[in-house]
């Protein structure tokens, strides 16, 4: 094991960067080339990334020191197994979903086009950034590039309700910067650092109401972007957003990204050890249970479409971040495992939601009736999504959630074991339904059902991540050693211990 | 040449300020590029001030050769290096800026606005490089009258508002004179450096405590901090664009300075801060004023008066970080004078843009603004970025080092005031983007074709200075780290 300086990761943040200038400057005149660099981007950032992935298997970490920012803390990348998993899931989702946008704006000849392309590339940068920070200023840094930059993707339609979404989802996540800002400047204060460390880095700092404050900042701070309950009014309003931005970003980037902020704070600023010793874990463990009850009972009631996946997801987000409290081995492994499982099935349910409103101009739950006998393939997809969101093999939600029950378990708190599964069977109840009413229901205007699919450029599309969350499901290495990632990651951090 | 660098800084922009309206008699156009040679030298200066006070230590330099504490000294250490190359900068952008708004409100005025304008400049150069008390006095006077001057010449109502200030100023420089006044009586000594060596024999007597509460009062007028802060809104908001470009981000900034002079280098921090706790007052007041002028901010429907409510709040900022009176707090404070020079030069120069090409600075206007404009308006959003302090433009980092301070000083109040006013300062700003920028479709859903609206983007001698301060503003948040670890931690006091 050991560490590596490489320019890679800051190549993977930049090129996005650079592509989201070629889009402005590009502009309405040559869409197809405009598009042409969202997709080049996309695959030349993923090929980056993926070039990383052995060099990590093998147990190093890659650093690049950018530039000091203030004595003692750098703008530093320092990519280890966890923020690869983010990043490979983020930049590979990122060329899916590029492919599904350009059918999805062009179907509906969107407006403000380049800045859908513009935002979306530099929300993709950010991310990138926030997979590879090496301390915690420099994620910051691009938690909150990332916050405003996915500010134009919400209020995108400029509809009136729209721009109160944007609002909202503004003040909801700069306060949010606001108490992270002020956790971090307090962990500065009292240790002169914030750089990351597998099993964390506060143990013997400050005292425990300090840390205690510190932690619960920093928690509430990043549990607004992962939608933990109480703090989570902001996503189910963002779904006013052109669905691809609710599928790659409330489903997968921005969202994770505050999973992924707690799972740094819990693994590898606080660490296993002294969350045991502050008696934390558990506190964090029946906050973010009560959120993956409340909020299944919340999706049961919803009747649009997007709104139901938007609880969906609060729901799974806040078991990512329960598995990890567990603290032991198969907890954590799940969790991030999770991670990644959730983000191909949650987006291949937002690029089904997508394809029915092109096709359709349906958002509502209720006039599905039928709609799985003129989208075949689409709804097919759906029922596999939905089939792994509730954990049934073979889908790659069973082999996460099997590993966080096992977390609870090794953990001996039994209790989380039934919210795990009480959650699995709201999945079925908020799910199920809606597979049987488009197959098996008729539909209730006089029309003649017959084969009628959205364009190809977003079939294609949902089919292959509905197809990969099942080979994923299957064979967990499948892709790109995904698990294997996983549980390096969980390894690393509990081996401090 | 090299030596007499520091004393060039000052002198070259005095003697074009005297030529100027010679030149302006003979061919008015000639007056601008004139002008900007001047301050291109003075520029050049003062970077070489700089990298000579980087290099060998503090520079002092005897005016007319006369030794002190007699003669008139310029003392010029790593804090009036740095603060000198702020001013020269932003003078500079202000003066490329100027040109077509000159053109436009004041075609008649050039030479007699130039004059001044290059005085002005003196002023606040003369303040920043001098060793003496009484001088710098003098550099105030010379930047305050050619203030109302200049603020007179501007809209409807300018004449009036710099009236106001034409007294209030009076007043906070009568102050400053009594001051001076005081310790000369007390001690026979003008000079900073020896003031700073005899007054602690002196520290209990009740001169030198009315001599520095006349300082710090007749500072705190001049720099508009909140409850003195009424002369301010009218003025600036009044004044001419270009005026307006300039005034803002230096006056407040060198006043600044000088506070820090005063409570640091005049009287020694111990005195300051434990025998006569002017920081901890300070500090609340500055922690007053950040607040008041984000909520006057809020309630402006003008993108200039906004700005100008800001500007309270930001000489908060400033204060606020003296007034901490730690490492931090300091660091923050330095910082925040480069930080927000730049931010404040670039947003007066950006409003001063959309008036000169739409006419109105009613935020409710702003409609299309970002098709208009495109590019003032891509730097409007950076720049307002900062101000609210997102990462990695520079307003984060002096913000990072203030609420730095208030922790380490463990004044939860400071931290949480900080903390408020960048939200307060994010519904500001955001506010002016979502006006710019979102074309409301209601009623038309399904949209097809934007509607067309024809570009006028600023002229190039107003916009090239907008992008490049603008850049710069994100430049010099990543910099930031290099900035302090060269200059600043050695501008501040050597007991901290």
């Amino acid at each position: 094991m050991g560490v590596i300086v490489s320019i890679k990761p800051l190549l993977a943040v930049l090129i996005t960067l650079l592509a989201a200038v070629l889009i402005l400057f590009t502009g309405e005149r040559n869409r197809n080339l405009r598009e042409f660099w969202t997709l080049l981007a996309s695959i030349l950032k993923f090929s980056i990334v993926i070039s990383m992935v052995p060099l990590i298997l093998k147990g190093n970490v890659i650093e690049y020191t950018i530039i000091s920012l203030t004595p003692g803390i750098a703008l530093q990348f320092r990519v280890d197994s966890l923020g690869m998993f983010f990043g490979v899931l983020a930049s590979f989702l990122w060329i899916i979903t590029s492919v599904y946008s350009i059918g999805y704006v062009r179907s509906l000849d969107e407006h403000a086009q380049t800045r859908y392309f513009f935002n979306f590339a530099l929300c993709l940068s950010a991310a990138m950034g926030i997979a590879f920070a090496g301390n915690l200023l420099t994620l910051f840094v691009f938690y909150e590039i990332l916050t405003v930059a996915t500010w134009p993707l919400v209020y995108h339609k400029e509809t009136k309700g729209a721009v109160m979404a944007g609002r909202k989802y503004l003040v909801y996540t700069l306060t949010a910067g606001m108490a992270i800002l002020f956790g971090t400047l307090l962990i500065y204060s009292i240790t002169g650092t914030t750089d990351f460390r597998p099993g964390g880095f506060l143990s013997g700092h400050g005292s425990a109401g300090m840390l205690r404050f510190i932690f619960v900042i920093l928690i509430l701070g990043f549990g607004v972007k992962a939608a933990v309950m109480l703090l989570h009014e902001w996503l189910p309003s963002a779904m006013i957003a052109p669905t691809p931005v609710s599928a790659l970003l409330h489903a997968v980037a921005v969202v994770k990204a505050g999973v992924f902020g707690c799972l740094k704070v819990v693994l590898y600023v606080f660490g296993p050890q002294l969350l045991h010793e502050l008696n934390l874990w558990l506190v964090l463990a029946y906050f973010v249970s009560f959120t993956v009850i409340v909020s299944g009972m919340y999706a049961l009631a919803q009747d649009n479409l997007k709104r139901r996946l938007a609880f969906s997801t609060i729901n799974n987000l806040a078991i990512i971040i329960m598995g990890a409290a567990m603290l032991t081995p198969s907890g954590i492994t799940g969790a991030i495992f999770h991670m990644g499982g959730h983000g191909f099935m949650k987006i291949t349910l937002f690029f089904v939601a997508g394809a029915i409103y092109v096709k359709t101009r349906k958002e509502n739950i209720s006039e599905l009736n039928g709609i799985g006998r003129q989208m075949p393939l689409t709804m097919g997809a759906f029922a596999i999504g939905a089939m792994g969101i509730a954990g049934l093999p073979p889908v790659c939600g069973f082999i996460s959630k099997w590993y966080m029950a096992l977390g609870t378990l090794e953990a001996h708190e039994v209790f989380f074991l039934f919210v795990l599964l009480i959650s699995a069977m709201m999945d079925i109840a908020y799910f199920f339904p809606i597979i049987y009413n488009s197959f098996f229901k008729k539909c209730e205007e006089d029309v003649v059902v017959r084969f009628n699919e959205a364009p190809m450029m977003m079939v294609i599309p949902l089919m292959l991540t509905a197809i990969l969350s099942i080979i994923i499901g299957i064979f967990p290495n499948a892709f790109f050693n995904f698990f294997n990632i996983a549980s390096a990651a969980a390894g690393k951090i509990l081996g401090v211990m | 040449m090299i030596e007499q660098a520091p004393v060039l800084t000052v002198v070259i922009p005095l003697m074009f300020a005297f030529l100027t309206p010679l030149i302006g008699w003979g061919k008015k156009e000639l007056c601008y590029p004139w002008m900007l040679l001047g301050l291109a030298l003075s520029l050049v200066f003062s970077v070489i001030t700089l990298l000579t006070v980087i290099g060998t230590g503090t520079v002092h330099y005897h005016l007319g050769g006369w030794l002190p504490p007699w003669g008139i000294e310029y003392t010029v250490d790593y804090l009036n290096a740095f603060v000198l190359v702020v001013v020269s900068f932003i003078s500079f952008t202000a003066a490329v800026y100027s040109k077509r708004s000159v053109q436009k409100e004041l075609s008649e005025k050039t030479a007699y606005f130039y004059t001044l304008f290059l005085l002005q400049i003196t002023g606040f150069l003369g303040i920043v490089i001098t060793g003496d008390l009484f001088n710098l006095y003098v550099f105030l006077e010379i930047a305050s009258l050619a203030g109302y001057a200049l603020i007179a010449m501007g809209e409807e109502g300018a004449p009036m508002a710099s009236f106001k200030y034409v007294i209030m100023g009076t007043v906070g420089a009568s102050f400053y004179l009594l001051g001076v006044g005081y310790l000369y009586m007390a001690t026979g000594s003008l000079n900073i450096a020896d003031l700073a060596g005899l007054l602690p024999e002196l520290y209990g007597s009740k001169v030198i405590l009315v001599a520095f509460t006349f300082l710090i009062v007749g500072v705190i007028i001049k720099m508009a901090l909140f409850p003195l802060h009424g002369w301010l809104p009218g003025a600036y908001a009044k004044a001419p664009s270009s005026v307006s470009v300039l005034l803002a981000p230096l006056m407040t900034k060198v006043a600044a300075y000088v506070m820090i002079r005063i409570v640091f280098t005049v009287f020694k921090p111990y005195f300051s801060i434990e025998m006569f706790p002017i920081t901890s007052i300070l500090s609340w007041i500055a922690a007053a004023a950040v607040l008041y002028g984000a909520f006057m901010a809020l309630a402006q429907t003008d993108l200039k008066k906004m700005l100008v409510y800001i500007l309270l709040s930001e000489v908060g900022y400033l204060v606020l970080g003296i007034g901490l009176a730690n490492r931090n707090g300091l660091t923050g404070t330095i910082l925040h004078i480069l930080n927000d020079a730049f931010m404040m030069v670039a947003l007066f120069m950006i409003v001063g843009a959309i008036v000169y090409r739409c006419g109105t600075r009613e935020i409710s206007q702003f409609g299309n603004l970002h098709r208009r404009m495109p590019f003032t308006m891509a730097a409007f959003v950076i720049v307002g970025l900062s101000v609210v302090g997102i990462p990695p433009t520079c307003g984060f980092f002096s913000k990072w080092y203030l609420i730095l301070g208030a922790i380490d000083a463990r004044h939860w109040v400071f931290a949480g005031v900080l903390i408020l006013s960048s939200l307060l300062n994010a519904i500001l700003f955001f506010r002016v983007i979502e006006y710019a920028y979102i074309e409301p479709r209601d009623g038309h859903e399904e949209a097809g074709e934007s509607m067309v609206v024809p570009r006028e983007e600023a002229p190039l001698s107003m916009l090239v200075p907008i992008l490049g301060v603008a850049a710069g503003v994100v430049l010099l948040g990543l910099l930031s780290g290099g900035i302090i670890s060269t200059v600043i931690r050695f501008a501040i006091p050597t007991c901290f």
